[in-house]
Protein backbone atom coordinates (compact mmCIF):
# COMPACT_ATOMS: atom_id res chain seq x y z
CA UNK A 1 0.00 0.00 0.00
CA UNK A 2 1.48 3.07 -1.07
CA UNK A 3 1.64 5.20 2.25
CA UNK A 4 1.04 9.34 1.41
CA UNK A 5 3.99 11.22 2.41
CA UNK A 6 2.57 13.35 5.18
CA UNK A 7 3.60 17.22 5.19
CA UNK A 8 6.96 18.13 7.16
CA UNK A 9 6.12 21.25 8.44
CA UNK A 10 9.12 21.45 10.92
CA UNK A 11 11.03 21.93 8.07
CA UNK A 12 9.30 25.15 6.78
CA UNK A 13 9.46 25.81 10.46
CA UNK A 14 13.33 25.97 10.94
CA UNK A 15 13.99 27.02 7.75
CA UNK A 16 11.30 30.50 7.74
CA UNK A 17 13.07 33.00 9.77
CA UNK A 18 16.69 32.50 8.21
CA UNK A 19 14.60 32.81 4.73
CA UNK A 20 12.43 35.73 5.48
CA UNK A 21 15.13 37.81 7.30
CA UNK A 22 17.80 37.13 4.50
CA UNK A 23 15.41 37.84 1.20
CA UNK A 24 13.51 40.53 2.84
CA UNK A 25 16.74 42.60 4.31
CA UNK A 26 19.23 41.32 1.55
CA UNK A 27 17.75 40.08 -1.59
CA UNK A 28 14.97 42.00 -2.44
CA UNK A 29 16.94 45.32 -1.45
CA UNK A 30 19.27 44.60 -4.14
CA UNK A 31 16.47 43.34 -6.57
CA UNK A 32 15.29 46.79 -5.77
CA UNK A 33 18.30 48.47 -6.35
CA UNK A 34 18.93 47.29 -10.14
CA UNK A 35 15.40 47.75 -10.52
CA UNK A 36 15.87 51.41 -9.63
CA UNK A 37 18.63 51.80 -11.96
CA UNK A 38 16.30 51.85 -14.86
CA UNK A 39 14.70 54.95 -13.99
CA UNK A 40 15.36 58.51 -13.69
CA UNK A 41 12.87 61.96 -13.22
CA UNK A 42 11.58 63.82 -16.02
CA UNK A 43 11.48 67.86 -15.46
CA UNK A 44 8.18 67.31 -13.66
CA UNK A 45 9.89 64.80 -10.99
CA UNK A 46 7.96 61.99 -12.08
CA UNK A 47 9.40 58.74 -12.10
CA UNK A 48 10.05 57.39 -15.82
CA UNK A 49 10.93 54.26 -16.84
CA UNK A 50 14.65 55.46 -18.54
CA UNK A 51 16.02 51.76 -19.72
CA UNK A 52 20.00 51.70 -19.83
CA UNK A 53 20.18 55.44 -20.05
CA UNK A 54 21.57 55.80 -16.35
CA UNK A 55 24.46 53.50 -17.08
CA UNK A 56 24.84 55.65 -20.59
CA UNK A 57 25.19 58.46 -18.53
CA UNK A 58 27.81 56.77 -15.80
CA UNK A 59 29.87 55.42 -18.63
CA UNK A 60 29.68 57.72 -21.55
CA UNK A 61 28.27 61.35 -19.79
CA UNK A 62 32.08 63.45 -19.26
CA UNK A 63 30.23 64.50 -16.21
CA UNK A 64 29.96 61.00 -14.41
CA UNK A 65 32.05 59.41 -16.69
CA UNK A 66 35.61 60.89 -15.71
CA UNK A 67 34.69 60.35 -11.85
CA UNK A 68 32.95 56.64 -12.37
CA UNK A 69 36.49 55.93 -14.48
CA UNK A 70 38.51 57.59 -11.97
CA UNK A 71 37.00 55.58 -9.10
CA UNK A 72 36.99 52.32 -11.41
CA UNK A 73 41.09 52.89 -11.99
CA UNK A 74 41.71 53.62 -8.21
CA UNK A 75 39.80 50.78 -6.88
CA UNK A 76 41.24 48.50 -9.48
CA UNK A 77 44.83 49.78 -7.98
CA UNK A 78 44.07 49.31 -4.60
CA UNK A 79 42.73 45.65 -5.30
CA UNK A 80 46.65 45.18 -7.26
CA UNK A 81 48.37 46.74 -4.17
CA UNK A 82 46.45 44.06 -1.84
CA UNK A 83 47.28 41.07 -4.11
CA UNK A 84 51.00 42.13 -4.71
CA UNK A 85 51.32 43.04 -0.63
CA UNK A 86 49.07 41.51 1.47
CA UNK A 87 48.98 37.87 -0.22
CA UNK A 88 52.16 37.65 -0.23
CA UNK A 89 53.30 38.74 3.47
CA UNK A 90 50.60 36.99 4.96
CA UNK A 91 51.81 33.65 3.04
CA UNK A 92 54.86 34.49 3.71
CA UNK A 93 53.89 35.03 7.90
CA UNK A 94 52.20 32.26 7.51
CA UNK A 95 54.71 29.64 6.44
CA UNK A 96 57.32 30.90 8.93
CA UNK A 97 54.67 30.37 11.56
CA UNK A 98 53.62 27.11 10.64
CA UNK A 99 57.42 25.59 11.01
CA UNK A 100 56.99 23.04 14.05
CA UNK A 101 59.27 23.59 17.21
CA UNK A 102 58.59 27.37 16.64
CA UNK A 103 58.73 29.11 19.90
CA UNK A 104 56.08 31.72 20.85
CA UNK A 105 54.12 31.22 17.83
CA UNK A 106 50.96 31.69 19.75
CA UNK A 107 52.18 34.81 20.59
CA UNK A 108 53.04 35.65 16.70
CA UNK A 109 49.84 34.68 15.81
CA UNK A 110 47.53 36.84 18.31
CA UNK A 111 49.77 39.70 18.09
CA UNK A 112 49.83 40.00 13.80
CA UNK A 113 46.18 39.57 14.30
CA UNK A 114 45.41 42.35 16.38
CA UNK A 115 45.13 45.42 13.32
CA UNK A 116 41.95 42.93 11.67
CA UNK A 117 39.96 43.20 14.77
CA UNK A 118 40.35 46.93 14.90
CA UNK A 119 37.32 49.03 13.15
CA UNK A 120 38.44 51.34 10.33
CA UNK A 121 37.73 54.49 12.23
CA UNK A 122 40.61 53.98 14.95
CA UNK A 123 42.95 52.58 11.88
CA UNK A 124 42.21 55.41 9.63
CA UNK A 125 42.70 58.03 12.71
CA UNK A 126 45.86 56.53 14.39
CA UNK A 127 47.51 56.01 10.86
CA UNK A 128 46.44 59.84 9.97
CA UNK A 129 48.72 60.98 13.58
CA UNK A 130 51.04 58.87 12.98
CA UNK A 131 51.92 60.11 9.54
CA UNK A 132 50.86 63.54 10.35
CA UNK A 133 53.79 66.20 9.06
CA UNK A 134 52.51 67.96 11.89
CA UNK A 135 52.96 65.38 15.45
CA UNK A 136 56.34 64.27 13.39
CA UNK A 137 56.27 60.23 14.27
CA UNK A 138 56.87 59.18 11.03
CA UNK A 139 59.51 62.20 9.98
CA UNK A 140 61.34 61.67 13.18
CA UNK A 141 61.73 58.10 12.92
CA UNK A 142 63.07 58.15 9.64
CA UNK A 143 65.61 60.59 10.68
CA UNK A 144 66.55 58.44 13.18
CA UNK A 145 67.79 56.09 10.41
CA UNK A 146 69.46 58.65 8.36
CA UNK A 147 66.32 59.12 5.87
CA UNK A 148 64.16 62.15 6.53
CA UNK A 149 64.46 63.48 2.95
CA UNK A 150 62.41 60.09 2.32
CA UNK A 151 59.38 61.85 4.05
CA UNK A 152 56.26 63.22 2.45
CA UNK A 153 52.72 63.94 3.46
CA UNK A 154 51.85 60.31 2.07
CA UNK A 155 48.16 61.18 2.69
CA UNK A 156 48.15 64.60 1.21
CA UNK A 157 49.72 64.37 -1.72
CA UNK A 158 48.07 62.90 -5.42
CA UNK A 159 50.20 60.67 -6.54
CA UNK A 160 50.85 58.60 -3.29
CA UNK A 161 47.44 58.75 -0.88
CA UNK A 162 46.10 55.77 -2.98
CA UNK A 163 48.82 53.67 -2.41
CA UNK A 164 49.13 54.74 1.37
CA UNK A 165 45.98 53.74 1.92
CA UNK A 166 46.09 50.64 0.44
CA UNK A 167 49.46 49.95 2.41
CA UNK A 168 47.43 50.82 6.01
CA UNK A 169 44.24 48.83 4.55
CA UNK A 170 46.97 45.83 4.10
CA UNK A 171 48.17 46.40 7.43
CA UNK A 172 44.87 46.00 8.94
CA UNK A 173 43.91 42.60 7.19
CA UNK A 174 47.09 41.13 6.70
CA UNK A 175 45.67 38.95 9.69
CA UNK A 176 43.48 37.06 7.39
CA UNK A 177 45.19 35.48 4.64
CA UNK A 178 48.09 34.29 7.35
CA UNK A 179 45.28 32.55 8.99
CA UNK A 180 43.45 30.92 6.19
CA UNK A 181 47.20 29.82 5.36
CA UNK A 182 48.54 29.15 8.47
CA UNK A 183 45.30 26.89 8.59
CA UNK A 184 45.64 25.23 5.33
CA UNK A 185 49.55 24.70 5.76
CA UNK A 186 48.54 22.55 9.59
CA UNK A 187 46.45 20.25 7.47
CA UNK A 188 48.48 19.27 5.38
CA UNK A 189 49.45 15.55 6.35
CA UNK A 190 52.64 14.63 7.99
CA UNK A 191 53.69 11.61 5.72
CA UNK A 192 53.76 14.16 2.68
CA UNK A 193 56.23 16.47 4.32
CA UNK A 194 58.21 13.10 5.84
CA UNK A 195 58.32 11.33 2.24
CA UNK A 196 59.63 15.09 1.06
CA UNK A 197 62.48 14.89 3.48
CA UNK A 198 63.15 11.34 2.98
CA UNK A 199 63.89 12.25 -0.40
CA UNK A 200 66.01 15.64 0.54
CA UNK A 201 63.41 17.94 -0.13
CA UNK A 202 63.66 20.73 2.96
CA UNK A 203 63.57 24.47 3.69
CA UNK A 204 62.46 26.57 0.57
CA UNK A 205 62.33 23.72 -2.29
CA UNK A 206 59.92 22.09 0.14
CA UNK A 207 57.94 25.01 0.92
CA UNK A 208 57.72 26.02 -3.50
CA UNK A 209 57.53 22.03 -4.53
CA UNK A 210 55.17 20.72 -2.13
CA UNK A 211 53.53 23.08 -0.10
CA UNK A 212 52.47 26.03 -2.29
CA UNK A 213 50.78 23.36 -4.79
CA UNK A 214 49.04 22.00 -1.93
CA UNK A 215 47.54 25.39 -0.32
CA UNK A 216 46.73 26.86 -3.91
CA UNK A 217 42.72 26.57 -3.57
CA UNK A 218 43.34 28.49 -0.54
CA UNK A 219 45.26 31.05 -1.72
CA UNK A 220 42.36 31.22 -4.76
CA UNK A 221 39.75 31.91 -1.84
CA UNK A 222 41.75 34.45 -0.34
CA UNK A 223 42.16 36.02 -4.18
CA UNK A 224 38.28 36.24 -4.35
CA UNK A 225 37.76 37.73 -0.80
CA UNK A 226 40.06 40.32 -1.51
CA UNK A 227 38.79 41.17 -4.74
CA UNK A 228 35.45 41.08 -3.01
CA UNK A 229 36.19 43.03 -0.07
CA UNK A 230 38.15 45.96 -2.15
CA UNK A 231 35.51 46.52 -4.46
CA UNK A 232 33.10 47.28 -1.77
CA UNK A 233 35.68 49.18 0.62
CA UNK A 234 34.10 52.48 1.80
CA UNK A 235 35.19 52.93 5.79
CA UNK A 236 38.78 53.76 5.72
CA UNK A 237 38.70 55.99 2.44
CA UNK A 238 35.89 57.97 4.54
CA UNK A 239 37.38 58.00 7.95
CA UNK A 240 41.05 59.43 6.37
CA UNK A 241 39.91 61.44 3.78
CA UNK A 242 36.35 61.99 3.95
CA UNK A 243 33.43 61.59 1.49
CA UNK A 244 35.17 63.78 -1.14
CA UNK A 245 37.88 61.49 -0.70
CA UNK A 246 41.02 64.37 -0.85
CA UNK A 247 43.45 65.10 -2.72
CA UNK A 248 41.68 65.67 -5.56
CA UNK A 249 39.66 62.82 -5.78
CA UNK A 250 42.50 60.74 -6.14
CA UNK A 251 41.73 58.09 -3.36
CA UNK A 252 38.22 58.13 -4.87
CA UNK A 253 37.03 54.69 -4.51
CA UNK A 254 33.36 52.74 -6.34
CA UNK A 255 32.26 53.28 -2.13
CA UNK A 256 32.72 56.69 -1.66
CA UNK A 257 31.85 57.50 -5.16
CA UNK A 258 28.96 55.61 -4.32
CA UNK A 259 28.14 57.45 -0.97
CA UNK A 260 28.31 60.71 -2.11
CA UNK A 261 26.23 60.54 -5.77
CA UNK A 262 23.23 59.13 -3.27
CA UNK A 263 23.19 60.73 -0.41
CA UNK A 264 24.82 63.94 -1.79
CA UNK A 265 27.79 66.02 -0.32
CA UNK A 266 28.25 69.63 0.42
CA UNK A 267 27.07 71.49 -3.11
CA UNK A 268 25.95 68.06 -4.82
CA UNK A 269 22.55 66.70 -4.46
CA UNK A 270 22.09 62.89 -3.58
CA UNK A 271 20.69 61.13 -6.72
CA UNK A 272 19.06 57.66 -5.61
CA UNK A 273 18.79 56.33 -9.46
CA UNK A 274 22.19 57.19 -10.18
CA UNK A 275 23.09 55.96 -6.93
CA UNK A 276 21.66 52.68 -7.69
CA UNK A 277 22.96 52.83 -11.40
CA UNK A 278 26.94 52.68 -9.37
CA UNK A 279 25.26 50.51 -7.27
CA UNK A 280 24.16 47.90 -10.37
CA UNK A 281 27.66 48.87 -11.90
CA UNK A 282 29.77 47.68 -9.03
CA UNK A 283 27.34 44.52 -8.65
CA UNK A 284 28.14 43.79 -11.86
CA UNK A 285 32.15 44.02 -11.68
CA UNK A 286 31.51 41.61 -8.36
CA UNK A 287 29.79 39.39 -10.36
CA UNK A 288 32.20 38.89 -12.99
CA UNK A 289 35.00 38.32 -10.88
CA UNK A 290 33.50 36.02 -8.66
CA UNK A 291 32.03 34.09 -12.26
CA UNK A 292 35.80 34.47 -13.48
CA UNK A 293 37.14 33.04 -9.79
CA UNK A 294 34.59 30.47 -9.76
CA UNK A 295 34.56 28.96 -13.64
CA UNK A 296 37.78 29.81 -15.04
CA UNK A 297 40.34 29.81 -11.80
CA UNK A 298 38.53 27.32 -9.59
CA UNK A 299 37.64 24.72 -12.30
CA UNK A 300 41.61 24.41 -12.98
CA UNK A 301 43.25 24.25 -9.78
CA UNK A 302 44.52 21.12 -8.48
CA UNK A 303 42.54 19.31 -5.62
CA UNK A 304 44.66 16.96 -3.61
CA UNK A 305 42.69 14.27 -1.47
CA UNK A 306 44.64 12.67 1.51
CA UNK B 1 77.20 20.14 11.93
CA UNK B 2 76.53 22.48 9.65
CA UNK B 3 73.22 21.26 9.20
CA UNK B 4 72.28 22.25 12.84
CA UNK B 5 73.66 25.45 12.18
CA UNK B 6 71.66 26.31 9.42
CA UNK B 7 69.27 25.36 11.08
CA UNK B 8 69.72 27.45 14.03
CA UNK B 9 70.41 30.37 11.41
CA UNK B 10 66.89 29.49 9.88
CA UNK B 11 65.45 30.15 13.28
CA UNK B 12 66.85 32.78 14.08
CA UNK B 13 65.82 34.59 10.72
CA UNK B 14 62.27 33.36 11.03
CA UNK B 15 62.18 35.18 14.47
CA UNK B 16 63.39 38.44 12.94
CA UNK B 17 60.62 38.56 10.41
CA UNK B 18 57.62 37.76 12.91
CA UNK B 19 59.37 40.06 15.52
CA UNK B 20 59.53 43.11 13.01
CA UNK B 21 56.03 42.02 11.94
CA UNK B 22 54.67 42.48 14.92
CA UNK B 23 56.50 45.50 15.80
CA UNK B 24 54.93 46.96 12.36
CA UNK B 25 51.23 45.16 13.83
CA UNK B 26 51.48 46.94 17.39
CA UNK B 27 53.25 50.07 16.98
CA UNK B 28 50.33 51.91 15.93
CA UNK B 29 48.10 51.24 18.65
CA UNK B 30 50.90 51.31 21.17
CA UNK B 31 51.93 54.90 20.71
CA UNK B 32 48.25 56.19 20.46
CA UNK B 33 47.73 54.47 24.10
CA UNK B 34 50.62 55.92 25.55
CA UNK B 35 50.27 59.55 24.16
CA UNK B 36 47.28 59.53 25.58
CA UNK B 37 47.80 59.22 28.81
CA UNK B 38 50.87 62.42 28.40
CA UNK B 39 50.01 65.80 28.59
CA UNK B 40 49.78 68.04 25.84
CA UNK B 41 53.24 69.36 25.53
CA UNK B 42 55.18 66.03 26.53
CA UNK B 43 52.63 64.65 23.11
CA UNK B 44 54.39 66.86 20.96
CA UNK B 45 58.45 66.59 22.40
CA UNK B 46 58.71 63.09 22.83
CA UNK B 47 55.99 61.02 20.89
CA UNK B 48 57.83 57.72 21.83
CA UNK B 49 58.45 57.80 25.06
CA UNK B 50 56.52 56.13 27.48
CA UNK B 51 54.33 58.57 30.34
CA UNK B 52 56.80 59.31 33.21
CA UNK B 53 55.62 61.04 36.41
CA UNK B 54 56.50 64.60 34.70
CA UNK B 55 54.12 63.92 31.90
CA UNK B 56 51.58 61.98 33.23
CA UNK B 57 48.28 63.87 32.49
CA UNK B 58 44.42 62.48 31.84
CA UNK B 59 42.90 65.70 30.58
CA UNK B 60 42.08 63.90 27.77
CA UNK B 61 39.90 61.36 29.09
CA UNK B 62 38.15 64.02 30.87
CA UNK B 63 37.49 65.78 27.98
CA UNK B 64 36.10 62.55 26.24
CA UNK B 65 33.74 61.42 29.29
CA UNK B 66 32.77 65.26 29.58
CA UNK B 67 31.44 66.01 26.05
CA UNK B 68 29.81 62.98 23.98
CA UNK B 69 28.26 60.65 25.70
CA UNK B 70 30.17 57.41 25.13
CA UNK B 71 28.44 55.79 27.70
CA UNK B 72 25.16 55.40 25.43
CA UNK B 73 26.91 54.47 22.50
CA UNK B 74 28.65 52.24 23.86
CA UNK B 75 25.04 50.63 25.32
CA UNK B 76 23.69 51.30 21.62
CA UNK B 77 26.72 49.02 20.13
CA UNK B 78 26.18 46.42 22.31
CA UNK B 79 22.31 46.24 21.76
CA UNK B 80 22.71 45.86 18.55
CA UNK B 81 25.83 43.35 18.38
CA UNK B 82 24.52 40.92 21.00
CA UNK B 83 20.70 41.15 19.42
CA UNK B 84 22.15 40.80 16.19
CA UNK B 85 24.28 38.15 16.98
CA UNK B 86 21.36 36.22 18.56
CA UNK B 87 18.88 36.28 15.55
CA UNK B 88 22.24 35.35 13.36
CA UNK B 89 23.07 32.24 15.61
CA UNK B 90 19.37 31.07 16.22
CA UNK B 91 17.87 31.28 12.59
CA UNK B 92 21.11 30.28 11.19
CA UNK B 93 21.70 27.24 13.22
CA UNK B 94 18.02 26.32 12.56
CA UNK B 95 17.85 27.08 8.89
CA UNK B 96 21.46 24.95 8.94
CA UNK B 97 19.76 22.40 10.89
CA UNK B 98 17.29 21.49 7.95
CA UNK B 99 19.36 21.63 5.37
CA UNK B 100 21.70 19.21 7.20
CA UNK B 101 19.13 17.05 8.54
CA UNK B 102 16.23 16.50 6.29
CA UNK B 103 16.51 15.38 2.56
CA UNK B 104 13.53 17.86 0.60
CA UNK B 105 13.05 19.27 -2.97
CA UNK B 106 14.94 22.16 -3.17
CA UNK B 107 17.48 21.38 -0.22
CA UNK B 108 20.49 22.15 -2.48
CA UNK B 109 19.00 25.00 -4.70
CA UNK B 110 18.20 26.66 -1.16
CA UNK B 111 21.83 26.03 0.26
CA UNK B 112 22.94 27.65 -2.95
CA UNK B 113 20.81 31.05 -2.17
CA UNK B 114 21.70 31.26 1.40
CA UNK B 115 25.34 31.02 0.48
CA UNK B 116 24.91 33.49 -2.51
CA UNK B 117 24.87 36.03 0.34
CA UNK B 118 28.63 35.16 1.00
CA UNK B 119 29.80 36.65 -2.29
CA UNK B 120 27.32 39.42 -2.90
CA UNK B 121 27.57 42.67 -0.08
CA UNK B 122 24.51 43.54 1.40
CA UNK B 123 25.75 47.10 1.10
CA UNK B 124 24.82 46.91 -3.07
CA UNK B 125 21.33 46.81 -1.32
CA UNK B 126 21.61 49.91 0.84
CA UNK B 127 19.79 52.13 -1.62
CA UNK B 128 16.66 49.78 -1.42
CA UNK B 129 17.17 49.29 2.21
CA UNK B 130 17.10 53.03 3.03
CA UNK B 131 13.91 53.28 1.29
CA UNK B 132 12.28 50.43 2.68
CA UNK B 133 13.43 51.57 6.24
CA UNK B 134 11.90 54.91 5.74
CA UNK B 135 8.40 53.31 4.30
CA UNK B 136 8.49 51.45 7.90
CA UNK B 137 9.43 54.10 9.59
CA UNK B 138 12.09 52.20 11.21
CA UNK B 139 15.14 54.81 10.36
CA UNK B 140 16.98 56.23 13.21
CA UNK B 141 16.39 52.82 15.94
CA UNK B 142 18.13 50.11 16.93
CA UNK B 143 15.77 47.73 15.26
CA UNK B 144 17.24 48.64 11.95
CA UNK B 145 20.12 48.08 12.21
CA UNK B 146 20.09 44.38 13.78
CA UNK B 147 17.82 43.52 11.31
CA UNK B 148 20.11 44.12 8.41
CA UNK B 149 23.13 42.95 10.09
CA UNK B 150 21.13 39.62 11.05
CA UNK B 151 20.33 39.32 7.14
CA UNK B 152 24.27 40.06 6.88
CA UNK B 153 25.12 37.42 8.72
CA UNK B 154 22.91 34.41 8.24
CA UNK B 155 24.80 33.42 4.94
CA UNK B 156 28.01 32.51 6.68
CA UNK B 157 26.42 31.25 9.76
CA UNK B 158 24.44 28.98 7.93
CA UNK B 159 26.99 27.71 5.57
CA UNK B 160 29.67 27.06 8.41
CA UNK B 161 26.69 25.49 11.16
CA UNK B 162 25.65 22.95 8.54
CA UNK B 163 29.35 21.83 7.80
CA UNK B 164 29.41 21.30 11.48
CA UNK B 165 25.53 19.80 11.54
CA UNK B 166 26.56 17.18 9.27
CA UNK B 167 28.92 15.69 11.77
CA UNK B 168 26.55 14.83 14.93
CA UNK B 169 26.07 11.47 15.17
CA UNK B 170 22.83 9.91 13.64
CA UNK B 171 22.77 7.26 15.62
CA UNK B 172 22.05 9.80 18.62
CA UNK B 173 19.15 11.58 16.80
CA UNK B 174 17.08 8.38 15.75
CA UNK B 175 17.83 7.21 19.59
CA UNK B 176 15.82 10.42 20.81
CA UNK B 177 13.21 9.82 17.70
CA UNK B 178 12.58 6.25 19.00
CA UNK B 179 12.43 7.77 22.63
CA UNK B 180 9.92 10.03 21.47
CA UNK B 181 11.23 13.25 21.32
CA UNK B 182 9.88 15.75 18.49
CA UNK B 183 12.01 17.47 16.22
CA UNK B 184 12.14 20.33 18.04
CA UNK B 185 12.82 18.67 21.25
CA UNK B 186 15.91 17.30 18.92
CA UNK B 187 17.62 20.11 17.39
CA UNK B 188 17.36 22.16 20.82
CA UNK B 189 18.20 19.44 23.20
CA UNK B 190 20.49 17.40 21.49
CA UNK B 191 22.11 18.96 18.45
CA UNK B 192 22.31 22.34 19.39
CA UNK B 193 24.68 21.62 22.82
CA UNK B 194 26.81 19.62 20.61
CA UNK B 195 27.48 22.11 18.04
CA UNK B 196 28.15 24.94 20.73
CA UNK B 197 32.38 25.00 19.79
CA UNK B 198 31.12 26.06 16.10
CA UNK B 199 28.31 28.67 17.60
CA UNK B 200 31.23 30.64 18.68
CA UNK B 201 33.31 30.34 15.92
CA UNK B 202 30.76 31.87 13.99
CA UNK B 203 29.85 34.35 16.56
CA UNK B 204 33.49 35.79 16.72
CA UNK B 205 33.27 36.01 12.66
CA UNK B 206 29.96 37.95 12.60
CA UNK B 207 30.60 40.09 15.93
CA UNK B 208 33.83 41.76 14.43
CA UNK B 209 32.49 43.78 10.92
CA UNK B 210 29.37 43.98 13.30
CA UNK B 211 31.06 46.34 15.78
CA UNK B 212 33.06 48.13 13.41
CA UNK B 213 30.70 48.97 10.79
CA UNK B 214 30.28 52.86 9.84
CA UNK B 215 28.29 52.31 6.94
CA UNK B 216 25.08 51.35 8.07
CA UNK B 217 24.84 53.45 11.64
CA UNK B 218 25.87 56.14 9.43
CA UNK B 219 23.18 55.65 6.83
CA UNK B 220 20.16 54.09 9.21
CA UNK B 221 20.41 55.51 12.60
CA UNK B 222 22.73 58.63 12.62
CA UNK B 223 20.59 60.40 15.29
CA UNK B 224 21.98 60.98 18.51
CA UNK B 225 19.89 58.57 20.48
CA UNK B 226 21.19 55.65 18.32
CA UNK B 227 24.85 56.26 17.58
CA UNK B 228 26.82 53.19 17.62
CA UNK B 229 30.13 53.98 19.33
CA UNK B 230 32.17 53.39 15.90
CA UNK B 231 30.25 56.19 14.64
CA UNK B 232 30.25 57.96 17.61
CA UNK B 233 33.83 58.23 17.94
CA UNK B 234 34.15 59.49 14.31
CA UNK B 235 31.67 61.85 15.28
CA UNK B 236 33.80 62.72 17.99
CA UNK B 237 37.35 63.06 16.07
CA UNK B 238 35.53 65.15 13.67
CA UNK B 239 34.89 67.64 15.51
CA UNK B 240 37.76 67.71 18.43
CA UNK B 241 40.47 67.17 15.50
CA UNK B 242 42.78 69.66 16.63
CA UNK B 243 42.50 68.49 20.46
CA UNK B 244 44.90 66.00 20.26
CA UNK B 245 44.61 64.88 23.90
CA UNK B 246 40.76 64.58 23.37
CA UNK B 247 41.46 62.54 20.19
CA UNK B 248 44.20 59.89 21.34
CA UNK B 249 42.14 59.44 24.72
CA UNK B 250 39.17 58.34 22.64
CA UNK B 251 40.98 56.45 20.23
CA UNK B 252 42.79 54.53 23.00
CA UNK B 253 38.70 54.21 24.79
CA UNK B 254 37.56 52.82 21.73
CA UNK B 255 40.38 50.41 21.26
CA UNK B 256 40.55 49.11 24.85
CA UNK B 257 37.39 46.95 25.02
CA UNK B 258 37.36 45.24 21.43
CA UNK B 259 41.13 44.63 22.30
CA UNK B 260 40.17 42.96 26.03
CA UNK B 261 37.34 40.71 24.23
CA UNK B 262 39.83 39.62 21.63
CA UNK B 263 42.54 38.63 23.82
CA UNK B 264 39.86 36.51 26.09
CA UNK B 265 38.37 34.96 23.06
CA UNK B 266 41.41 34.79 20.80
CA UNK B 267 42.37 31.29 21.58
CA UNK B 268 38.45 30.76 20.92
CA UNK B 269 39.02 32.06 16.97
CA UNK B 270 42.40 30.74 16.04
CA UNK B 271 40.86 27.15 16.76
CA UNK B 272 37.78 28.17 14.91
CA UNK B 273 39.60 28.65 12.03
CA UNK B 274 41.67 26.34 12.14
CA UNK B 275 39.23 23.69 12.27
CA UNK B 276 37.30 24.84 9.58
CA UNK B 277 39.75 24.94 7.36
CA UNK B 278 41.26 21.78 8.21
CA UNK B 279 37.79 19.97 7.46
Amino acid sequence: MAQRKHVRWHIAVFLAPAVLVYTALMIVPLFGTLNLSLFNLDETKTRVFAGLANFATLFGDPRWSGAFWNALANNAWFFVVHMLVQNPVGILLAALLSSPRLRFSAFYRTAIFIPTILSFVIVGFVWKLILSPIWGIAPGMLDAVGLKSLFAPWLGKEEYALTTLALISVWQFVGIPMMLIYAALLSIPDEVIEAAEMDGVTGWSQFWKIKLPLILPSIGIISILTFVGNFNAFDLIYVAQGALAGPNFATDILGTFLYRTFFGFQLQLGDPHMGATIATAMFGIILVGVCFYLFAIQTRLRRYQF
Amino acid sequence: MSQARQSIARTFGAHAILITYTVIALFPVFVTVINSLKSRKAIFADPLALPGPATFDLVGYQTVLKQGDFFQYFLNSMTVTVASLFFVLMFGAMAAFALSEYRFRGNMLMGLYLALGIMIPIRLGTVAILQMMVASGLVNTLTALILVYTAQGLPLAVFILSEFMRNVSADLKNAGRIDGLNEYTIFFRLVLPLVRPAMATVAVFSLIPIWNDLWFPLILAPSEATKTITLGSQVFIGQFVTNWNAVLAALSLAIVPVLVLYLIFSRQLIRGITAGAVK
